[in-house]
């Protein structure tokens, strides 16, 4: 059975004082139930997730009491991927016919701190200073423009066009463009990485009404398909975040694993994809994920960065609001961002953003700690 | 002489002559893993002994810690006394690579595959006046 989603909702990401981050979820979720055309009270299961806003089944407080199943789903910077793949299943079970979809959060500034001991790592690790995900994407860069020669030029150029792309799009947290000198040389964070060429947590909520494919048309004239939904979780040798020690024979990451699934289950390749989100937690993230997701060789991004192939006019547009490096991440909300931006490419509503000629394929990927993936294919 | 006690139990040999780090090794498969765990990541195998691991081996990536990590990091240092340190992988030889602070935590002076060496050091003073052990990785002299 074909799983559509039929409604979508947003609330802009940043800073929003005024309101907690459940209220930003239900901000979302009124907005995807009327983007439906549907009730609240039509709503007959909910996934949700949200890391630091308290528990994103909380929602119904805001949206009402109705009774349905809402299950909270934790994974990481993968948690909207995780919720997502969640629904989707229950929908293809034929158990449900419409559901929602909800991530939201409400971070503290500056880095995350994690907890060694709820990952199963010694406290140790911790104290010496190990515990920070910026390392491992400083470390997972610096080896990979040793092997593949990817220069410090290309990882500025990245997020020059994240800020280009966030200020065309009014939902963004960063809606100035930053240019390549100011990246370059803004605070050195972790070597090689720069302030501006990592994410910060942030604040925001998105949510999807998911339906029955073959009741798409009941809700709206525009019905995207989920044409694939999948999550891998990290495999012995792959060299992972959070990782006192790791093999050394190397195999693949979840990512390489979850996009080869994905892209069995909607029975296309890469070269079909017409729009992309992919996990830009820094931009040394964004270009390595383009080879791991299929997208080109390793060692090619440099020559397509130059060449403006991942811009919203070039010929593989990556991260087309800006991704996480002009919107932040609000871990429970970030993977549905993707996938809210995806659905509005494909409805042709982007605006000064929109991508040209009519995309009919767009792929979302997101990427977590301790090393897990989701992947999406959607479809018009 | 102050008391000197290691970081945690079973991380490294402490006291000991020539300390090393220890590491289990899986006698199903023969894969190693840091620190010591009591079952195999690769084979799932609850078949595995403990051993000491190489005390020299190559960098195969590091970066700078700019800033000063919030908690759980304790090292001592406050805001205005915090220095920023190296982070490495250190490839053992026969082993795994293993993840640590670099004594080096200047960018032009680290190089991958440089040789190092896993040494073992104060860390930080307790209040007690103990001095907590840990271990660095140092390019080789
Ligand atoms: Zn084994």
């Amino acid at each position: 059975m074909d799983v559509a989603i039929v409604g979508i909702g947003i609330h802009p990401f940043g800073r929003t004082p005024a309101r907690s981050g459940l209220q930003q979820g239900a901000y979302a979720a009124r907005l995807a139930l009327q983007d439906a055309g549907v009730q609240w009270k039509d709503m007959q299961f909910a996934f949700g997730g949200s890391a630091s806003a308290g528990s994103a089944d909380a929602l119904v407080n805001e949206l009402g009491l109705t009774g349905i199943p809402f299950i909270n789903v934790a994974n990481g910077c993968a948690t909207g991927g995780s919720s997502l793949i969640s629904a989707y299943n229950a929908i293809k079970s034929g158990e449900y016919d419409i559901g929602l979809v909800a991530g939201f959060d409400k971070h503290e500034r500056g880095a995350f701190n994690a907890d060694p001991k709820a990952l199963g790592i010694g406290n140790w690790y911790g104290e010496v200073g190990m515990m920070m995900t910026t390392q491992f994407f400083a470390m997972k860069i610096q080896k990979y423009m040793h092997d593949y020669g990817i220069s410090n030029d290309t990882l500025a150029k990245v997020a020059e066009k994240s800020f280009i792309n966030g200020s065309k799009n009014p939902n963004a947290w960063r809606t100035e463009p930053i240019g390549v000198e100011e990246i370059k040389h803004s605070m050195m964070v972790n070597d090689p990485l720069t302030k501006f060429m990592f994410c910060s947590p942030s604040e925001g909520g998105v949510a999807l009404i998911l339906c029955r494919g073959d009741k798409a048309r009941q809700f709206t004239d525009s019905p995207v398909y989920l044409k694939a939904a999948t999550l891998k979780s990290r495999r012995f040798g792959s060299f992972e975040v959070f990782a006192p020690s790791q093999a050394l024979e190397q195999v693949d990451g979840p990512t390489v694993d979850a996009s080869r699934a994905a892209f069995e289950m909607a029975g296309a390749g890469p070269e079909d994809m017409d729009v992309m989100q992919l996990q830009d937690t820094e931009v040394g993230a964004e270009i390595m994920h383009m080879a791991e997701n299929g997208f080109c060789e390793h060692g090619e991004q440099e020559q397509l960065i130059n060449a403006g192939a991942t811009h919203i006019g070039g010929s593989m547009p990556v991260n087309t609001d800006g991704g996480c490096i002009a919107n932040g991440e609000p871990i429970g909300a970030s993977g549905l961002r993707q996938v809210y931006e995806n659905v509005v490419q494909l409805r042709g509503h982007g605006g000064e953003r929109q991508v040209p000629g009519d995309p009919r394929l767009a792929y979302t990927h997101v990427y977590g700690a301790p090393g897990i993936s989701a992947v999406t294919i959607l479809q018009k | 002489m102050s008391n000197q006690v290691p970081i945690a139990e079973g991380l490294f040999t402490w006291p000991a002559d020539q300390p090393a780090l220890l590491g289990s090794r899986c006698r199903d498969c023969g894969i190693a893993n840091f620190p010591a765990s009591t079952s195999c990541m690769a084979c799932s195998g609850e078949d595995v002994a403990v051993e000491e691991l190489p005390t020299r081996g190559t960098l195969w990536t590091y970066t700078v810690q700019r800033f000063m990590p919030k908690t759980p990091y304790n090292s001592g240092e406050s805001a205005e006394s915090f220095q920023p340190y190296g982070v490495g992988y250190l490839e053992l030889p026969g082993g795994v690579r293993v993840e640590g602070r670099l004594t080096e935590n200047d960018p032009e002076k680290l190089r991958i595959g440089m040789e190092m060496d896993v040494i073992f050091e104060p860390f930080r003073v307790e209040e007690n006046g103990d001095e907590v052990i840990s271990f660095f990785f140092r390019p080789v002299q």
